[in-house]
């Protein structure tokens, strides 16, 4: 099932399936660590459309909402 | 080949100051990338009979850069002889892009596996000499904390060379270093350490910002204490009973009223020097920074060196960035508001953390505006203090308030959308004593550098102006707006002037005057709002462009005239 970062549950793993975006959003996000291929978990969001926390290998990002939401990885449900 | 310069390179948080503080010696300047404010720090270090510089670059991901620090850590590769590129080793897969940029670049590079100790917790296992051989240059493991591994890395800096290396396109580059992670590294599964568990909850916005109040709380605690002790305890005694009996000799020796004494040592106060309000250049002069201000200082920075190594601000910046979103920021925009409480310098220079101009405007006004710099608010809690506690909060609530709603109305004004953030947020990490002292240092030596000279080039320019009579003449044109809208004096425009120069000063200005306690609030407010220091407004104009800083400093003063009026018909 492919879903956003935004709709994952907290604890959940899932692979990055697409990374939605421009060329700016994309190289951000890749030079950060997140790219498509790789397992990401998440680890708790913030409410009133707040950021968003995932953990990838072994360090911890905060995403924005907005960005969050473009980021799709599939996830077994 | 001769070494000259040697440059330390890396991704953001890598551990990369404390290795060069490790490196060097005590010399260490830190100057600007030339036409920017891109500051760099420079050391030497001893390489067997040369003395080659070494310069921490700012942290890069990549070299293609995104933001103006990374832009000036590219430019700066041409000059290099030799890069260290610290690399996270807990991080490896994404350290090793900017090494692979390098290694393109055909420069000697030596790779500095650096937080090695924490690999070993963490369970991660990296096959050095494997990666060494498939990097084709050399890799040391190293621990900046510590000092693990340094000397091994300085040995092996004349031995760097560079490998001839066909430049990779994206996509293969990402490619190349998969392979590389695949061989050299092995993860395992262990526990988590209470320090991770720690980290978890003070993230998580139902733990997060009880934990984030607390931890405001306690430093401000910490702070308040630790400066009204040395201030009682050290400044005070040291200025009464060693420095004043001295400087009453001098007063007598130039003669009682003459004009050296009244430069050096300023007016007595009932026969007796008043370090507030005597204003000589040796007198007020060096009691403003020296026992009013640096106590603060040491205190503040103290508290917020051992935040940064702890790791905490990235977390903050988290949890603040829901309320940040509503004033057009994103939530690191708390980072240069917090260093701006420190001073509004740095504050400034922070402002570039942020990638859109609009949000840079925001960010910018909102500090130089409702963010007081710890000198400033230093001489509050000392002047306004005397009137009782709840003055001073009035004050900062006031500012506060004006914060929050700068932060709304500039939003709304102000076209465009504000960014997103993304930020990597590094582990928590017991700090180094060592580290955390060699930053204070270095935080209260560029203080003394270039507060002192200011305060005292100040204090000599009040005395000119008094005795030039400027003063009376221009209070007389401003004394409508003084006394209508504001309510103040019209000798106040003295406090206004020299606040351009230092806002310390200006605060202590408004002492000697006789305000009532409503008047002394209100000016105090104003001292604020009404435009930044010299000092802050050199940055301010270098970061905005002199365009928005125009209309920047036009919004701070409408601002000031405004809340001036505002709180002299309330109070």
């Amino acid at each position: 099932m492919k879903i956003s970062i935004v709709e994952m549950k907290r604890g959940e793993i899932g692979k990055i399936a697409e990374i939605q975006g421009g060329h700016g959003i994309t190289s951000r996000v890749q030079n950060i660590g997140i790219r498509t291929g790789k397992e990401i978990k998440k680890v708790g969001s913030h409410f009133w459309r707040g950021p968003q926390t995932i953990m990838v290998d072994k360090f911890q990002v905060a995403i924005g909402h907005g960005m969050a939401s473009k980021i799709f990885v599939e996830v077994e449900r | 080949m001769a070494i000259n310069k040697i440059l330390l390179m890396g991704n953001p948080n890598v551990g990369k100051s404390a290795l060069f503080s490790r490196l060097t010696g005590a010399r260490v300047i830190i100057s600007n990338y030339p036409g920017t404010t891109v500051e760099f720090t420079q050391g030497y270090i001893k390489l067997g009979e040369a003395n080659p510089a070494i310069i921490d670059i700012p942290g890069t991901y990549a070299l293609e850069p995104t933001s103006k620090a990374e832009e000036v850590a590219v430019r700066m590769i041409e000059e290099g002889d030799v890069i260290i590129n610290v690399v996270d080793a807990t991080n490896l897969e994404r350290n090793l892009y900017l090494t692979v940029e390098l290694l393109e670049k055909n420069i000697p590079v030596i790779v500095a596996l650096n937080m090695w100790d924490d690999t070993k917790h963490k369970g991660i296992q990296i096959d050095v000499k494997r990666l060494e051989k498939i990097l084709g240059v050399p890799v040391v493991t190293t621990c900046g904390l510590t000092g693990e591994g340094v000397k091994e890395l300085v040995e092996h800096i004349s031995k760097a060379r560079p490998k001839k290396m066909e430049p990779l396109k994206d996509s293969e580059r990402w490619e190349y270093i998969g392979k590389i992670v695949k061989e050299v590294q092995h993860l395992h599964h262990r526990h988590h350490t209470f320090l991770e568990r720690l980290a978890d909850l003070s993230i998580r916005p139902v733990t997060g910002i009880p934990i984030s109040l607390l931890i405001m709380a306690l430093s401000f605690l910490v702070i308040r204490f630790t400066g009204e002790s040395l201030i009682g305890y050290v400044c005070e005694p040291f200025f009464e009973y060693v420095w004043a009996p001295l400087m009453m000799k001098l007063y007598h020796l130039f003669g009682a009223n003459s004009l050296l004494s009244g430069i050096l040592i300023g007016n007595l106060v009932e026969g007796r020097i008043d370090f507030a309000q005597s204003f000589g250049l040796f007198t007020t002069g060096l009691f403003v920074p020296l026992a009013m201000v640096l106590p603060y200082i040491i205190s503040f920075y103290l508290v917020l060196g051992v935040l940064e190594d702890f790791g905490y601000l990235p977390r903050l910046a988290v949890l603040a960035d829901n309320i940040m979103h509503r004033f057009g920021l994103h939530g690191y925009a708390i980072i240069p508001m917090i260093l701006g409480l420190g001073c509004n310098v740095p504050g400034a220079l922070a402002t570039r953390l942020l990638e859109g101009k609009r949000e840079k405007f925001i960010a910018a006004t909102m500090m130089a505006i409702a963010v007081p710099c710890m000198a400033q608010i230093a001489m509050i809690v000392g002047l306004v203090g005397q009137r009782g506690g709840r003055y001073v909060a009035l004050i900062f609530l006031i500012l506060f308030l004006l914060l929050i709603a700068k932060g709304l109305i500039l939003n709304r004004f102000i076209k465009g959308k504000s960014p997103e953030i993304l930020v990597e947020i590094p582990p928590y990490r017991i700090p180094h004593a060592r580290s955390v002292i060699k930053k204070l240092y270095m935080r209260i030596y560029s203080f003394i550098k270039e507060a002192v000279p200011l305060v005292l080039l100040g204090i000599l320019f009040v005395n000119v102006l008094y005795a030039l009579r400027i003063i009376d003449f221009v209070s007389g044109i401003f004394a409508p707006i003084l006394e209508r809208i504001w309510g103040l004096p019209e000798e106040s425009i003295g406090a206004l002037i020299i606040g351009f120069l230092r806002k310390d000063v200006a605060v202590g200005m408004l002492g000697p005057l006789n305000l009532t306690t409503k008047q002394l609030v209100i000016g105090s407010v104003i001292l604020s709002i009404y435009f930044p220091c010299i000092a802050t407004f050199t940055i301010l104009a270098k970061e905005l462009g002199a365009k928005d800083m125009f209309k920047s400093a036009l919004i701070m003063l409408t601002t000031a005239i405004i809340v001036g009026a505002l709180l002299n018909l309330i109070l």
